[in-house]
């Protein structure tokens, strides 16, 4: 049995965190602090390819694969989005692409972030999502035909 | 007497604030503060009003009808166009054709005159400070003609007329240029470019969307061959506009779009055109947004423009006065002419960040690009924070725009 919390864990503690907020300010404080302490992506992913489309800011993501779980790494030009990303990524990161995939991160509405997720060009939180999904969405299927491979090898031995 | 001047002169922003119920309204706990008039203006309660009468009294097709709703509709329409046709001094009501606001009359040009009269080799020239809407539609034209799109530089925010001079040739066709930049609020001296263009045998679109809120427009002193302009920044409804464009040119124009309301006769061999302005108007119009631009358009000329520029004016400069006092505040675009738009930038800060913050406190700018790209690109920023102005906005609310910004700032460094 791992030890390692839930994508359902992780929301719920992001959720009693923001519960001790009184005021917006203190909560969009803790954003741009959590945006503020977000490892600096390397400039050689701060590529075109990596840019996330939907954004006023520029925001990059990137993912790996390590033993079967996707590995989210995450910048942006602003320091809110970077704050929401960083959200996102200590939610989703570590996890396979399966519960990824089914993850409804319910935490960014019942932090009161919903305007955030708005279906408008001005703000990238939904693209975000949409985006770390896709990843995880192409890594099972890669997980899925590099195992169908390995079973197709398996009997022609 | 002195004082009777004053207060005629003097515009009266409490007595207008009662008139725009938006402006009531809480954000985020607190009283919205509206600084994005350059995107849209609130609606006054007689636009609001007039628009529920509208639906609820004389609401039928026009033109055709010969019972007393369709006959009042109607009436209602074409006053209308009369109310556009005087806003903007054009000389007759065959040159107001509605459309759906400046873009679609900017299209309407590309499409109609453009496309008869754009050839392989010829030239079309906008400037850096255009909004999207006035560069997408002549690019979409010149690649479908083999005709080249160019460029008249500006510097921090001013047109380089120089430069314009050394862009005219015999295969310039069209200029098509903005009265006043949406993203910085220059005043582009119209005039002047008309005339040169003239000079080089080339005809001239200015697109009116920010200039027809705040100037006094008169398009046979301007002397333009096409203006364009929307309700909605105008203190009027969404989804009517105008395009007017000089009676000859419109005659010798191919109509736009077809169906019903623009033609004569319609046989299967052929079909004869309506007369101006119908022939560009297709299919049932937006009446109701329509009828009520004329009430937009009175209430605004009722107030004076010349009062509304003042108070705007002087709010300009003690927001920009303030503005440069914060922490590495630059305000984007020199020009000496301007309109309320105050536009800036703040080191080490994105604008979005700003956005949201000053959001979280009912302050509502604009960031970003301000669907100005190139221009944005000449600056070398992706955007910038737009505060813009209009006749309700009060000395108190930049104040607190202030404050916000200084909070925002705070929290962001």
């Amino acid at each position: 049995m791992s030890d390692q919390k839930t994508i359902q864990e992780i929301e719920n503690e992001i959720v009693e965190e923001f519960s001790l907020f009184d005021s917006w300010d203190d909560k969009y404080e803790y954003i741009i602090d959590l945006g503020k302490k977000l490892p600096v992506l390397e400039d050689k992913h701060k590529l075109d390819e990596n840019k996330v489309r939907g954004c006023q800011s520029t925001v990059w993501l990137v993912a790996d694969s390590v033993d079967g779980k996707v590995i989210f790494k995450a910048d942006s030009d602003a320091v809110i989005v970077k704050g929401l990303i960083s959200m996102l990524i200590r939610v989703l990161s570590g996890h396979t692409p399966d519960e990824i995939i089914q993850a409804n991160l319910g935490f960014i509405q019942k932090i009161g972030m919903t305007t955030h997720l708005a279906q408008t060009r001005s703000n990238g939180l939904l693209a975000m999502v949409k985006q770390m999904k896709n990843f995880a969405l192409a890594y099972k299927i890669k997980n899925t035909m590099s195992h169908g491979e390995r079973s197709a090898e398996t009997k022609s031995n | 007497m002195i004082q009777s001047d004053t207060i005629t002169k003097e515009l009266d922003v409490y007595a207008i604030r009662q008139q725009f119920p938006a402006l009531n309204r809480q954000v985020k706990g607190q009283p919205l503060v509206y600084f994005d008039n350059a995107a849209t203006t609130q609606k006054p309660q007689v636009v609001i009003d007039a628009l529920v009468d509208y639906y609820t009294n004389y609401n039928a097709n026009v033109h055709r009808g010969i019972h007393t709703l369709a006959e009042e509709a109607t009436a209602a329409f074409e006053a209308s166009r009369d109310a556009a046709r005087q806003f903007i001094n054009a000389g007759s009501r065959e040159e107001i054709i509605f459309t759906r606001g400046t873009t679609e009359g900017i299209n309407l040009v590309a499409y109609t005159w453009g496309r008869k009269n754009i050839k392989a080799g010829d030239e079309i020239i906008i400037t850096e400070m255009e909004h999207h809407s006035n560069i997408v539609p002549w690019q979409l034209l010149c690649e479908e003609k083999g005709a080249t799109l160019k460029m008249i530089p500006q510097q921090d925010g001013v047109l380089l007329l120089d430069e314009y001079k050394k862009l005219l040739s015999s295969r310039t066709k069209l200029v098509s240029v903005v009265h006043v930049s949406n993203a910085l609020g220059t005043v582009n001296p119209v005039e002047e470019i008309i005339k040169l263009a003239h000079q080089a045998g080339a005809l001239v679109m200015v697109d009116g969307a920010q200039s027809s809120v705040h100037l006094d427009i008169d398009v046979q002193a301007m002397d333009c061959d096409f203006f364009a302009f929307s309700s909605h920044k105008v203190y009027g409804p969404t989804g009517i506009g105008v395009l007017y464009g000089k009676k000859q040119l419109l005659e010798a124009m191919p109509p736009f779009q077809g169906g019903g309301e623009m033609i004569k006769e319609v046989t299967l061999e052929k079909t004869t055109y309506a007369d101006l302005p119908y022939k560009f108007e297709a299919g049932t119009p937006n009446i109701g947004d329509a009828v009520v631009l004329k009430t937009a358009l009175e209430f605004v000329s009722k107030i004076g423009k010349e009062k509304i520029r003042n108070h705007e004016t002087e709010l300009l400069a003690y927001a920009t006065e303030q503005l440069v006092q914060l922490p590495g505040v630059r305000v984007i675009g020199s020009a000496a002419h301007k309109v309320s738009v105050a536009s800036f930038v703040i080191d080490k800060v994105h604008p979005q960040d700003i956005g949201i913050l000053l959001d979280n406190r009912g302050i509502a700018v604009r960031t970003g690009h301000h669907c100005a790209q190139p221009l944005m690109h000449c600056f070398g920023i992706p955007g910038t924070i737009r505060a813009s102005l209009a006749m309700y906005n009060t000395k108190e609310e930049v104040d607190k725009l202030i404050v916000g910004l200084e909070k925002a700032l705070k929290m962001l460094l």
